[in-house]
């Protein structure tokens, strides 16, 4: 097998790369401790960066790609997929964690927006991206940008699922919506959620995404792990929700099994027993405008 | 005749081995009430003449097998195995990584993501052996590969960094991703080889 007859980065790999990670727990990691712990917890991948997202917020201040040497440790430490985040628009923190050998990039709104305008041309990198959505709009957006994976942004590191549900339930009752529409309609509704005409139209006949929707963004319980499964994603996203619990190693454990198991709730209810105490929540209603991370990046 | 595949649901691309079985099945000429199932619970093996242990990831998967209490009936079922990528890792009796338990059902040394990390993961057209026609398109994903395959394990396919593809009994593993192309000669000629 000659070298030149391989081909790399291509959009098959990609898209073929998030679905392997369906069924899965996601979850974020600042150190190569904690990243072990998320592996033998039966993590899918993890997501490695500077600070939890209930960090970022105490914080506050410019939140930035991860120091390259942290990166370096966490995927030394762990032989699962090691994941990172970037601002969004920021191609150059991307191109740096490309190098470093990360195998999927995040381009995120927990951090700082890095352009207000653009987000990353993904199609010019090997390495996959996954994306936040708020809705069908918005995620068909990413994908005709190059995202393989979409994630729907909920509001991260407030504890509180209520905007992730908002989110999935958007995307899915849109998807509903235009599995019902003709032709002429679908192409309407494109230009009203401003989107590619030819992408919803292949939603509508799929009747899903046409790349894996993960969920994310205020995750912190195995019931709620379990809720935004049967609601229809393809696995979640955990940020603060694991280590800012009084017990991060049982909630890791709970919070997988819980999406193993998702439709049983007896496993959800033996899962639950006793945890301790799951991340300090947040009401999302309390948030100034500047601190809501959803409405970054569009 | 109508015939009854199973998928392991755990974790992985699991839609994508249905719809692979669905149209190989098809093209195979099974019975139209053939179907493919998900199994997630011992009981879900019952009347399947097929399993197939799909993509994901292997420790992940080697976890909730044993959770779910499937070690044991998935090591005595009767049928054949069809595994991909973290299947094939699953189907060795030995694996590089302490952290997996392996069902040991194929004769094989297994190294898991012997290419390296996803920027190496690639598409390449590959000779199997026993295969007519065209090369297979194969697309390999943070790949393993088999080191050395034991006597009775039929080797059907290699790279510069191993073995890709192999035979033993009714089963059959994968290094790469049969289930993404769209080509299902694999999947047929495994349906075959377990007399479906």
């Amino acid at each position: 097998m000659k070298l030149e007859e391989l081909r790399f980065g291509t959009e098959l790999l990609k898209r073929g790369f998030a679905s392997m990670q369906k069924g899965g727990v996601i979850m974020d990691v600042v150190n190569a401790e904690q990243a072990v712990i998320a592996e033998n917890a039966g993590a899918v991948a993890v997501m490695s960066l500077e600070r939890v997202p209930s960090d970022i917020r105490k914080m506050g201040g410019v939140a930035r790609m991860a120091d390259p040497e942290k990166v370096t440790e966490i995927i030394d430490a762990v032989s699962i997929p090691v994941m990172g985040k970037v601002r969004i628009g920021h191609f150059v923190e991307a191109q740096v964690l490309e190098v470093l050998g990360v195998d999927m990039i995040d381009e995120s709104e927990v951090l700082t927006p890095a352009d207000e305008q653009y987000h990353i041309d993904k199609k010019q990198f090997k390495v996959p991206f996954v994306c936040g959505a708020r809705d069908l709009g918005e995620a068909l957006r990413r994908v005709n940008e190059g995202a393989a994976m979409i994630r729907t942004k909920g509001e991260a590191g407030t504890g509180n699922v209520v905007e992730a549900v908002r989110h999935m339930r958007a995307i899915m009752g849109q998807i509903r919506a235009i599995k019902g529409m003709s032709a002429q309609e679908r192409i309407d509704y494109a230009r009203e959620i401003e989107a590619p005409a030819e992408l919803v139209a292949e939603c509508a006949e799929r009747g899903r995404l046409p790349v894996v929707n993960f969920s994310a963004g205020g995750i912190a319980t195995p019931s709620d792990a379990a809720l935004m499964m049967q609601l229809g994603a393809d696995g979640v996203f955990v940020g603060s929700g694991i280590f800012k619990s009084q017990e991060p190693e049982r909630m890791a454990k709970a919070i997988v099994e819980a999406v193993n198991h998702f439709d049983d709730a007896t496993v959800i209810a033996r899962v639950s027993r006793g945890l301790g105490d799951a991340m300090p929540g947040l009401d999302v209603h309390t948030l100034r405008d500047d601190e809501v991370f959803q409405s970054r990046g569009r | 005749m109508d015939v009854k595949v199973g998928v392991l649901a755990l974790q992985g691309d699991v839609s994508e081995h249905i719809d692979a079985f669905f149209l190989a099945l098809s093209r195979c000429g099974c019975g139209s009430a053939s179907t493919v199932i998900e199994v997630r619970s011992p009981e879900d093996l019952f009347g399947c003449a097929a399993l197939a242990i799909p993509g994901g990831e292997s420790t992940t998967i080697s976890r909730l097998i044993g959770k779910n209490g499937l070690y044991e009936p998935i090591r005595q079922f009767p049928g054949g195995i069809f595994a991909t990528c973290a299947g094939m890792v699953l189907l060795a009796r030995r694996v590089d990584d302490p952290r997996i338990h392996p069902l040991g059902l194929i004769g094989m040394t297994v190294d898991r993501n012997a290419f390296g990390r996803q920027r190496e993961s690639f598409e390449a057209d590959i000779p199997v052996d026993g295969l007519s026609g065209q090369p297979f398109h194969a697309v390999f994903i943070r790949a393993p590969v088999a080191t050395v395959v034991d006597d009775g394990v039929r080797v059907l396919a290699r790279v510069e960094q191993g073995i890709v593809a192999v035979e033993s009994g009714k089963h059959m593993a994968l290094a790469f991703h049969p289930e993404l192309g769209g080509d299902t000669r694999l999947h047929e000629r495994f349906l075959q080889a377990c007399g479906l």
